[in-house]
């Protein structure tokens, strides 16, 4: 019975990751059909708008690029999704890839980055350990609450976004956050792909005097991917997914999200404060790196 | 013997009269020296200002964690200071003390300058000033930031209201009395009167009004200081995390208040000649009244830090040991000794209680209390829970900057500058009031 109920996962599992790639070549469409192709290229099948199958090389295909969706769209989550966040410290060594792949998505310059990684320790006899720490998108979130414009705001899936075209720059929301996750844009934000429409989903282009932080990439998940962060880890410390679907994944390996949590002890910051946040840590236990300090600590 | 009394009565409303207008009177003006460093000042905060717009807060010292800074600190001492209009024109009026009575007008316009300049800050504290509409048009009513945009708003109505109505009677004697001023101020004293002809029927018609406004700002000023208050006891911040924040701040507020009604004595009683109404009795009444008012302050005081540091927990902890013995201890107990201790000690002595000690000590306590919200909004900001790290070491500290000194000193004369507009302009004690006390003297003797 267990083990048809395990097979059973494994293959909803096998149909959601089918289910994303369909997705992924959704997005791509045939740029023209060579006739003179080799017949030793690669194939792919495609099901066209009129609903017949047809064979097509794969070196046609082009990606067509993904466009955000409007602040105003931007308020709704994605249907059925409750997306979580897991960071096993035990694997944390501060490489700061997920850093760099962040900075570089969202066009930030290294003064106000959405990840910080801290070096903590929680008493003078335990063990220091690096923690990795992104907005935490509360269920119950204080900036949301204190916020008089509605600038930010929690959306169904879980996510908790900011419209920066919206914001007064209060920072009200700096002060209430607990995390200390935003970032604010105290001058004209540099490196800015001003021509880009702006969506709170991609958060560019960053505006002057205005808040920012941490967003979970939304762009990515609607298109059925993970956060930069997650496939940029080198040692898949860092798990996304979706909690209704019992699922998160480190790029690398596809885990049960209660199973990870109950079998790790995951825990959250600060508990005590009632914020509800949706990124779970796994203690920084059985470590495969021993704690180094490392130089990279402060941008230079 | 009552005849007597008419004549008697009529000297003394003549005299009276002609004491209080004499500062309107046309004539060379005293002081025009001080109005130019005013608009002096006014132009180095507005270029600093122009440079902020341009720039952005990059020109502030204020950065991440460091999220707010000397404009909030400024903002809320101004909010502080504009609670002196309720205590005198309210408090002190409904608890019929009769010797506030020259002190109803000077303490309204201090609250309207104040209340203007608190609105003013916090407008240049905002990251996007060009979006300030949207406070209105998309305001939320569960953000404590729209509690106080409505508390301020209808605080600074009530003000207005009660500076203006009981102006009424003043403005119909300037009218009839100053014929020999400016065209304008004419126009302004004849407008502004309404009519006024000093019928009983409308002094009981102004008494029952000013009366109903007198009960209604109170429970507004004790709103807008603390829901200026919950602006920090709201947040998830340990050093603000406080229940007595509230009463903290109005005790603080009212004592501040206190202390610049006594500067604004002395200045008015020297510049105008009116050492005769702003007397040394009027000086030690109000010495009395502030050291009351430091008592409570001092009581809330205790309250606020006995507490988290009795207990020392975690980040709470490491903040107070920062005010007590860190890096803000030096200001801390400067602002502790000469903002609330001194004012206590010196002032129960009648030497103290003098016109030049008590100028003294009431601007201590003034820079006192600007500095002790220095001390509530910076040390807390820079106490998260999560430790400040992984950021560039100049978010590890907070200096202002010269734009950041420059715009808090503008606003400081901007707000000089309103209450000396006013004071030129209007009657700087009620001169019906006093009229009125100097009967009531005369027929209960």
């Amino acid at each position: 019975m267990a083990k048809n109920k395990a097979d059973q996962r494994r293959n909803f599992l096998k149909s959601s990751l089918m289910l994303g790639a369909s997705a992924i070549t959704g997005t791509a469409f045939i740029q023209g059909c060579d006739s003179g192709a080799l017949e030793t290229e690669e194939k792919v099948k495609l099901l066209t708008t009129d609903g017949t199958m047809v064979e097509v090389n794969k070196s046609s295909l082009s990606k067509v690029p993904y466009q955000p969706i409007s602040p105003k769209e931007a308020r709704k989550g994605i249907p059925g999704k409750h997306f979580v966040m897991v960071v096993d410290l035990s694997l944390c060594r501060n490489a700061r890839k997920c850093i760099k792949a962040c900075d570089h998505h969202h066009q930030l310059t290294p003064d106000r980055p959405y990840i910080k990684v801290l070096r903590m320790q929680d008493n003078k006899s335990s063990a220091p350990y690096w923690m990795p720490k992104k907005c935490f998108h509360c269920d119950n979130p204080p900036c949301v609450k204190v916020c008089p414009v509605a600038a930010t705001y929690k959306r169904s899936d879980g996510l908790v976004l900011i419209d920066n075209e919206r914001c007064i720059g209060c920072r009200f929301c700096m002060a209430a956050c607990p995390y200390s996750a935003r970032v604010f844009n105290w001058g004209e934000p540099k490196n800015q792909d001003v021509k880009h429409p702006y969506s709170p989903e991609t958060s560019i282009p960053s505006q002057v005097g205005t808040v920012e932080k941490c967003d979970f990439c939304p762009d990515m998940l609607r298109q059925n991917k993970v956060p930069h962060c997650i496939t940029s880890c080198p040692n898949g410390a860092l798990y996304f997914g979706d909690q209704n679907a019992d699922s998160v994944t480190n790029g690398s390996e596809t885990v049960r999200l209660s199973t990870l949590l109950k079998d790790k002890a995951g825990y959250r910051y600060h508990e005590e404060l009632g914020t509800e946040p949706n990124v779970y840590y796994l203690p920084p236990v059985d470590r495969l790196f021993p704690f180094k300090e490392t130089s990279e600590e402060k941008p230079s | 013997m009552v005849e007597d009394n008419i004549i008697l009565n009529d000297q003394y409303n003549q005299k009276i009269e002609s004491d209080l207008l004499a500062h309107l009177k046309s004539g060379k003006k005293k002081g025009n020296w001080f109005i130019f460093i005013l608009i002096g000042i006014i132009l180095i905060g507005m270029y600093a200002y122009y440079r902020q717009l341009h720039y952005g807060l990059i020109v502030t010292a204020m950065r991440d964690y460091t999220s707010w800074g000397v404009y909030i600190a400024n903002f809320v001492f101004f909010v502080a200071i504009s609670l002196v209009g309720s205590l005198f024109s309210s408090i002190l009026k409904l608890s019929k003390v009769p010797w506030s009575t020259p002190l109803t007008r000077i303490s309204e316009i201090i609250a309207i300058g104040a209340i203007i300049c608190a609105i003013v800050i916090i407008i240049v504290d905002m990251g996007r000033p060009d979006r300030f509409i949207y406070v209105l048009i998309h305001g939320r009513i569960q953000s404590p930031i729209i509690w106080d945009v409505i508390i301020i708003t209808t605080y600074l109505t009530i003000s207005i209201l009660l500076l203006y109505l009981s102006l009424i009677p003043d403005l119909a004697i300037c009218r009839d009395k100053l014929t020999d001023v400016a065209a304008w101020k004419k126009w302004f004293y004849r407008v502004g009167a309404i009519n006024w002809q000093g019928t009983p029927r409308q002094f009981k018609i102004l008494h029952r009004i000013t009366y109903t406004l007198a009960v209604i700002v109170i429970p507004v000023a004790f709103a807008i200081h603390t829901v200026t208050s919950w602006l920090f006891s709201t947040t998830w911040r340990p050093g603000w995390d406080s229940t007595n924040l509230g009463p903290y701040f109005v005790s603080g507020a009212l004592m501040a208040g206190a202390a610049v009604i006594i500067v604004a004595m002395f200045f008015i009683r020297s510049t105008y000649n009116l050492k005769e109404y702003l007397n040394e009795k009027l000086f030690s009444y109000m010495g009395k009244l502030l050291v009351l008012l430091s008592l409570i302050y001092l009581y809330f005081n205790i309250n606020e830090y006995l507490g988290p540091a009795f207990k020392m927990v975690g980040v709470e902890g490491e903040h107070i040991i920062e005010l007590f013995f860190g890096s803000y201890a030096p200001m801390y107990w400067i602002v502790q000794v000469f903002g609330l201790i001194l004012p206590i000690v010196v002032l129960v002595f009648a030497w103290g209680r003098k016109p030049l000690p008590m100028l003294i000590v009431s601007i201590l306590v003034l820079l006192g209390a600007w500095v002790k919200r220095y001390l509530i909004v910076i040390p807390s900001l820079q106490h998260p829970y999560l430790p400040i790290q992984d950021v560039d070491d100049s978010y590890l500290h907070y200096i202002p900057t010269w734009e950041e000194w420059s715009i808090t000193l503008a606003s400081f004369a901007w707000c000089l500058l309103i209450i000396t507009f006013l004071i030129r302009l209007l009657p700087v004690i009620p001169i019906w009031e006093m009229k009125k006390g100097n009967e009531a003297k005369l027929i209960k003797p």
